[in-house]
């Protein structure tokens, strides 16, 4: 059916009679061939993307388990739950403060280490590149394992704080909400300050020089070209990163699980985390776990609808 | 100049990330030459624990087992969506249309679905299917995914359309086109894309840890994260996991960083 409305969406040349005709097959078998192409990956995303996000929003309306779940009573029961849910909340706060914490802090890095590392006139700029860059290569959960083990109460960085006395007790980081919260907060932008930088600097090889020459010869200082010529022409990457940071803090697992253990007693654990419990630990209960993670998605998309409506603002 | 100063606060600042990057990885491949003991005792100097470690983690775990699920899963992810997503992006350039364009918006809102959203429906999907712990059901939802789809298709605007015009004249058929003539020439954006899907592929956690319910079919991050369940730590062997768990992707990375940087940013140019 769509195919048929395709093909004639496409013009047919003006030539003679049977030129036409053939323009039109040949047009119509192309369109075809098209669809064909993006059948795989379109049937996929449906089946795996659209349907069960579709299916989730059911779910998020039922209790019970397995095979006997019904319909909940009243049927918004589920999202009544949330309000009553105090780690539900624990957990949206702490996600809360990853992402306003982290975020900016890691996007203002890697904005500046991008524009250092942009100047041709800095030397080794390939091999400070690198080693910024470098944490990318290790996975999630093994940089998790690293700096718990670093920051372990016998561990490396207490050593080094008594030996430089910094500190006269060993500090315990993980035993303690808020400095376990801010080791998560150390490994996230450890781990992707890089990657945003990575981003910043194609973005910033696409910025015409003379733009910012003109603005010099103008009289503007280095840091208010910088400003007024360069972050405005950045404006669209800062942007997507600002969305992907979001979304990926929002959905944040791996740390929350393999780092602190969501510890102490949920003070680090994030919403997924959560969501992972409620639905595959102790008592799975598929319902509830859905209507946790529509306040997932609902975030996501609310947050990123706010970042386009702010960064496409034109002054 | 008199800007000296400033250049040197610059160098510093560079050096200090640079070194504060570096100095858990470096930590992490001492560490696995070390005891737990000396881990724990902050000794930064490779250690003569190597060949302990190694036996003693191979004798916990099966490492074979879970570096070759591991291999099996990425390589076939990679493999897959490379195929999918390009052709889906080279057939929503070349034979655009305003219905193909409308499709590729919709397709893209799914970048915004959080994972966490679809997980629970996925498994019960795979469980209903008797899926679960099969390779196929670890690989299915990660083959197909816009941002692909849309690397392929930038790369498929710098296509040539004389070349398609030419092969089709010489009788060319629109798939052996794409398979002669296309694939050969975008080798580069291939490259990118192979790295960036094999790096998510192998570093993945939480889809793996929910569908492969049997733990002989567990990754290396599975087998990570299990290394501290017990009462007592050793963390020479964690380490030494970890860096095991490294090796491919820090390999990647080091041989193929270029091609990594094009792929995560040449979707977006």
């Amino acid at each position: 059916m769509t195919t048929t409305t395709a093909a004639r969406a496409v013009p047919s040349p003006p030539t003679d009679e049977v030129g036409r005709r053939r323009g039109l097959t040949s047009a119509r078998r192309k369109s075809l061939t098209g669809w064909t192409f993006l059948a795989p990956a379109t049937l996929l995303i449906v089946l795996m993307s659209f349907w069960p996000m579709f299916e989730a929003f059911l779910l998020s309306f039922r209790t019970g388990r397995g095979t006997r779940m019904r319909w909940a009573d009243p049927w918004w029961a589920n999202y009544t739950r949330l309000f009553d849910d105090g780690i539900f909340h624990q957990t949206l706060a702490n996600t809360f403060m990853y992402l306003i914490v982290q975020v900016p802090v890691m996007l203002v890095l890697a904005l500046v280490l991008a524009v250092l590392l942009n100047d041709r006139t800095m030397k080794l700029r390939g091999l400070w590149r690198t080693a910024i860059f470098l944490p990318c290569a290790v996975s999630l959960v093994s940089y998790s394992m690293v700096f718990r083990t670093m920051f372990s109460t016998d561990g490396m960085v207490n050593d080094a704080l008594l030996a430089l006395h910094l500190t006269d007790h060993p500090v315990n980081w993980l035993g303690n909400a808020v400095t376990a919260r801010m080791v998560i907060v150390l490994g996230l932008l450890w781990r992707w300050t890089g990657y945003n930088m990575v981003f910043y600097l194609a973005a910033l090889q696409n910025i015409e020089p003379s733009t910012i020459e003109a603005a010099k010869i103008d009289g503007a200082s280095d840091f208010r070209a910088f400003w007024h010529v360069t972050v405005p022409q950045l404006r669209p990457m800062i942007l997507l990163t600002a969305i992907m940071s979001t979304n990926g803090t929002i959905q944040l697992f791996d740390e929350s699980w393999a780092l602190t253990a969501g510890g102490p007693a949920n003070g680090s654990k994030t919403m997924s985390h959560y969501l992972y419990e409620l639905s595959f630990q102790n008592n799975p209960n598929f319902g509830y776990a859905s209507a946790v993670s529509y306040v997932i998605l609902l975030l996501v998309a609310v947050l990123a609808a706010i970042q386009m409506k702010v960064g496409d603002k034109r002054d | 100049m008199t800007k000296t100063p400033l250049r040197v606060a610059k160098y510093v600042f560079l050096a200090l990330a640079a070194l504060c990057s570096l100095f858990p990885l470096y930590f992490m491949v001492v560490s696995a030459t070390n005891t737990s003991a000396d881990v724990i005792g902050s000794r930064l100097t490779p250690g003569g624990a190597l060949m302990d470690n190694i036996s003693k983690l191979t004798t916990q775990q099966n490492v074979g087992a879970a570096m070759g699920q591991s291999t099996i899963y990425a390589v076939s992810s990679a493999l897959l969506s490379l195929l999918v997503c390009s052709i889906a992006g080279y057939g929503f350039e070349i034979y655009h249309s305003k219905h193909k364009d409308r499709l590729m918006g919709l397709l893209l809102l799914t970048m915004m679905i959080p994972f966490a959203a679809t997980m629970i429906p996925l498994f019960r999907m795979f469980a209903n299917l008797n899926m679960v712990s099969t390779l196929p059901a670890v690989v299915l939802p990660t083959i197909a995914t816009p941002f692909l789809i849309l690397l392929f298709r930038q790369s498929a605007r710098s296509f040539p359309t004389e070349i398609i015009e030419a092969a089709r004249l010489d009788g060319l058929s629109e798939l052996s086109i794409f398979f002669r003539m296309f694939l050969p020439t975008m080798r580069a954006t291939y490259a990118a894309a192979a790295v960036i899907t094999f790096m998510a592929a192998w570093n993945n956690f939480l889809w793996p840890k929910v569908i492969l319910v049997d733990q002989t079919f567990r990754t290396m991050p599975m087998l990570v994260a299990s290394l501290t369940s017990g009462y007592v730590t050793d963390y020479g062997v964690l380490m030494l996991a970890v860096l095991l768990a490294s090796l491919p992707t820090m390999f990647l990375f080091l041989v193929l960083q270029r091609s990594f940087a094009e792929g995560i940013t040449g979707a977006v140019k």
